[in-house]
């Protein structure tokens, strides 16, 4: 039997009839679940600096104490029952979306290390045969500065992972996507 | 910083258990001119090799109550019976080790027999059908099976290029266990003389995996009398080798 995983294709631009039409989840954290309300906006720009209004951004975050929903099993069971890690939105014609979420706590990373707050970020769109990764981390965190996958990346790239304070609302963060050309957003290889 | 950190217990990052990267050919690249939209789109620096921590194995879990009754038999979500060619489609997910992909979200979102999605933004002059919105959703059960009821849907036209047609095909969307295990794909059907003309499904660059996106024609699990049935068994990420597999 050939095991090759199944390759990827693009969602399209229809994808909101099956994925976000009634599968949209704006807020990741319920009322309630402890941590610093954060209300994080997103912005996606195609390589003309156009806003791609047929995108869908997915996230997937620790709580505000670093625990990934799932993973109580290796230790401190601390995950709130309505924090559930996960969003997922379309973007607008203004190529924009928003979430509603705590601020995630630090996480451990490869060997002593510590990972800085960060969201991880999927990003699907049509044009895209597959999935574009990244991650959102917060302008201004001190543990930015020692984020082992933040080592990883030419230093006058790093500002393209760093959400910024939107000076319009009080715990809000802009992250603005761009997917190609000046000013590109860093993607990973995972 | 360190306090929230200290009571973590055994979740130490020696537990994490990366998963095994794609084989060179087996993925489509993110450009490729012949389907235009790529163009624009394509990240034109090379992606940054991001070693597996927890917040690439770890992912979201979806459970029944995320599910509604008629949400995999997407014949019976309005009123009146939609037209076209009824359909089963089936089959399991497995992950790269053949081990079935138990309890993980499947989506699906299709065109109608005419070959008309049910979305503002389609405006092929092909016939909407009132009986019939092209979402479906389930879970795989403890054995890595999902089944769905549908309606085939038609080729349509999507002016990528002169006289451009998109071989009749269905959207699916996967989960599976990790951030990293994420997929969306498309499933065709045998023997559709656009293939060869569709940029999207020619994208991969490997042959033989390209015909993994096309699903099989199943007189087995074909219903008499009823409906027609196509296989189609998706295969998501592995994880690396641990010591404990020997």
């Amino acid at each position: 039997m050939d095991l090759t995983p199944t390759p990827s294709q693009t969602v399209g631009p229809y994808l909101h009839l099956g994925l976000t039409d009634t599968g949209s989840v704006p807020c990741i954290a319920g009322k309630g679940v402890k941590g610093e309300r954060v209300w994080l906006t997103f912005r996606v720009l195609d390589g003309d600096s156009v806003p791609v209004p047929d995108a869908m951004i997915e996230l997937w975050q620790a709580d505000s104490e670093g625990n990934y929903k799932g993973t109580e099993g290796h230790g401190n069971s601390t995950v709130d029952g309505s924090f559930r890690g996960f969003g997922r939105m379309p973007t607008a014609e203004d190529g924009s979306c928003s979430f509603e979420t705590v601020k995630p706590g630090p996480v451990p990373g490869p060997g002593d290390t510590i990972q800085a707050p960060h969201i991880n970020v999927s990003i699907m769109a049509r044009g895209l045969l597959k999935r574009l990764s990244t991650r959102a981390y917060f302008a201004g965190e001190p543990g930015n500065a020692s984020d082992p996958v933040l080592a990883l990346i030419p230093e006058n790239r790093r500002p393209t992972l760093l959400a910024q304070p939107d000076p319009t609302r009080a715990g809000g963060w802009i992250f603005e996507v761009r997917l190609c050309g000046e000013g590109e957003t860093v993607f990973f290889d995972v | 910083m360190s306090s929230s950190l200290q009571n973590k217990g055994n979740r130490l990052p020696a537990s994490v258990v990366p998963f095994r990267r794609h084989e060179p050919g087996t993925q489509p690249e993110y450009l490729y001119p012949a389907y235009r939209a790529t163009r624009r789109r394509a990240p034109s620096q090379p992606l940054i090799f991001l070693p597996h921590t927890l917040s690439e194995v770890t992912g979201p879990i979806f459970v029944h109550s995320d599910i509604h009754p008629n949400d995999n038999d997407l014949t019976v979500q309005h009123p009146g019976e939609p037209l076209g060619e009824r359909i089963v489609v089936s089959g399991r997910v497995m992950d790269g080790d053949g081990r079935p992909v138990s309890n993980s979200l499947v989506e699906i979102w299709q065109a109608n027999a005419a070959g008309r999605y049910a979305h503002a933004k389609d405006n092929h002059a092909a016939p909407l059908d009132p009986n019939f919105t092209g979402t479906g959703r389930t879970l795989t059960d403890a054995n890595g099976f999902y089944r769905f009821v549908t309606i085939k849907p038609g080729a349509y036209p999507w002016r990528n290029h002169e006289n451009a047609w998109r071989p009749a095909h269905i959207h699916f969307s996967l989960f599976g266990p990790a951030f990293v295990t994420r997929l969306v794909t498309q499933m065709y059907f045998p023997g559709d003389p656009l293939f060869a003309y569709d940029p999207i499904l020619q994208s991969v660059p490997d042959e033989r995996t390209r015909q993994r996106l096309i699903s099989k024609f199943d007189l087995e699990t074909t219903k008499p009398e009823w409906a027609l049935s196509y296989r189609f068994n998706i295969v998501l990420r592995g994880r690396e080798a641990t010591l404990f597999e020997g």
